[in-house]
């Protein structure tokens, strides 16, 4: 049992009255040759590395290799601890979270790549924020990140999931559409609606470009996992207001492939454009190597 | 093309900050460690393209370490490992080559000594998502990832040592899933890699040093 697209994988659920999560469940148990039960035990695994990066970049500033970043989760906290945060409580824990994991990745902490290391913020930030104010289970969690592997899966079979050959609309912007779908299904909606919201945060960053600061994973792409945090949960939203994505999301996938291979070889990770080559940023890195 | 597991989007676990230039690097590490027999005592490592530029912040040159020491990727000792290399007795040491441009951007090149005074000269390249590849082993090139269970065997280039190996992994049930023949030169040095599926028990390699025109045979476990 496979799916190579977003039109057979909502064929499939719709058909059998499947979840994303079950869908992709099955397909694992039967190309992988996995069990169900150990694929819960391991994203459970996964869920735990997640929860106790957000916890470790939240309790103190992490002390990065390339020193560029460090504290934002505990300023983020602090403010929004104050009550009057202006994006309201739910996001400005999503920001706080999705920016201390990108500081527990730079710090040489244990993080997990979803899809990579560079975009490892937006999942844990938009799931864990829903989770503590809707009050969703580690079972419902777990559920969400097999929908979110669904259509990253999908972006990764069709197009890329590296900044070097799609820009960061590649990294950050499939963890965006992952995250999107993700929540669409812990609120309960279809499995056409988790698409269309993943088509929707996959538009809304498409074009992104990767220009991290001396080629270190720190900044601008912790400020970006945010912004994919945001984005997938606001995409999420629009969908389960009924709202749609531009196009079906075979088409998104391949319009965003198509727009990463266009991008310049300057804005896909060699930090010769962007906001690598913008001096006040090269003046900054001059202790790293 | 490769099928996309759940655990390679939701994945790897992983210490950071790069899948590439971290987790990749430890995985180059990790096998190479595995392809010289005793405990690397002392490892000697040149880094290319945007390994010797990016080392630093990436903490690849920590992972490389931690690599040869054996830890996995999820291990929070990778940050440490120059102390517990001390502690481990490794003695390492670092260079950069940045004249040799035309091999692949994120490559390291490995020379290992063990504890029997063996060496080993490895050369390893980061292919993205903490996936890597053995190229080149002592001169030979070779291609070897660590997605199965693996032997290494070096023996003469001369007829019938392939079948040996072949009917010892049969007599013990091993379905062998691929299997590559790399030499030197005709009738000098040669490698046979060998992936299989299941585990490989140790008296089956044991068999396969056992003949006569085996040098070595070292079985590379499967990485997570």
């Amino acid at each position: 049992m496979d799916f190579t697209t977003a039109a057979a994988l909502l064929e499939l659920c719709e058909g059998e009255g499947l979840s994303l999560a079950q869908a992709m469940t099955r397909r694992e148990t039967s190309l992988m040759d996995t069990p169900e039960p150990e694929i819960r035990r391991r994203l459970a695994h996964s869920l735990e590395i997640m929860k106790n990066a957000a916890a470790t970049a939240l309790a103190a500033p992490q002390k990065t290799m390339g020193g560029l970043i460090g504290g934002e989760a505990v300023a983020l906290e602090k403010r929004r601890a104050a009550g009057r945060s202006a994006c309201g409580s739910m996001m400005a824990r999503a920001a706080a979270i999705a920016m201390g994991t990108l500081e527990v990745n730079a710090s040489m902490g244990l993080i997990v790549a979803a899809p990579t290391a560079g975009s490892c913020g937006v999942l844990p930030g938009a799931l864990l924020a829903q989770a503590e104010e809707f009050g969703f289970s580690d079972e419902e969690l777990i559920d969400a990140l097999l929908a979110a592997s669904a259509v990253g899966y999908l972006i990764a079979r069709n197009a890329t999931i590296a900044g070097a050959q799609g820009g960061c609309q590649a990294e950050v912007g499939s963890a965006s559409a992952m995250a999107a779908a993700a929540v669409v299904q812990l609120h309960g909606g279809t499995p056409r609606q988790s698409l269309a919201a993943a088509g929707i945060a996959l538009v809304g960053l498409m074009g992104l470009v990767c220009d991290p600061i001396g080629g270190l994973v720190e900044s601008p792409c912790q400020g970006r996992n945010a912004t994919g945090a945001a984005q997938a949960l606001v995409a999420a939203e629009e969908a389960l207001a009924g709202i749609g994505a531009p196009a079906p999301l075979d088409e998104v996938i391949a319009a965003m492939y198509a727009v990463g291979r266009s991008l310049p070889r300057e804005l896909r990770e060699t930090a010769l454009g962007g906001i690598a080559a913008a001096p006040s940023a090269c003046a900054r890195c001059k202790g790293c190597s | 093309m490769k099928d996309f597991s759940i655990f390679d989007i939701v994945g790897p676990n992983m210490i950071g900050p790069s899948s590439s230039h971290t987790a990749g690097a430890l995985r180059i590490a990790h096998l190479a460690r595995g392809m010289i027999h005793g405990r690397v005592v002392r490892a000697q490592f040149t880094l290319y393209g945007s390994f010797a530029r990016t080392y630093r912040g990436h903490g690849t040159d920590r992972a490389l370490i931690a690599g040869v020491l054996g830890f996995g990727t999820e291990d929070s000792r990778i940050r440490d490992s120059f102390r517990w290399a001390q502690e481990m007795g490794l003695q390492y040491s670092f260079e950069v080559n940045t004249t040799d441009t035309d091999c692949h951007p994120n490559t390291a090149r490995l020379l290992l000594t063990s504890d029997t005074g063996e060496t080993a000269d490895v050369t390893g390249v980061s292919v993205g998502g903490g996936s890597a590849v053995i190229t080149r082993i002592n001169g030979v090139d070779i291609d070897l990832t660590g997605d199965y269970h693996t032997i290494l065997a070096r023996h003469k280039d001369t007829p019938g040592v392939v079948a040996a190996i072949t009917g010892i992994l049969g007599r013990n049930h091993i379905n062998i899933a691929f299997m590559r023949l790399y030499r030197e030169g005709r009738g000098s040095l040669a490698y046979t890699i060998i992936e299989a599926d299941e585990e490989i028990p140790a008296e089956a390699v044991e068999q396969i040093r056992s003949q006569p025109s085996v040098q070595s045979a070292l079985l590379i476990p499967k990485l997570a």
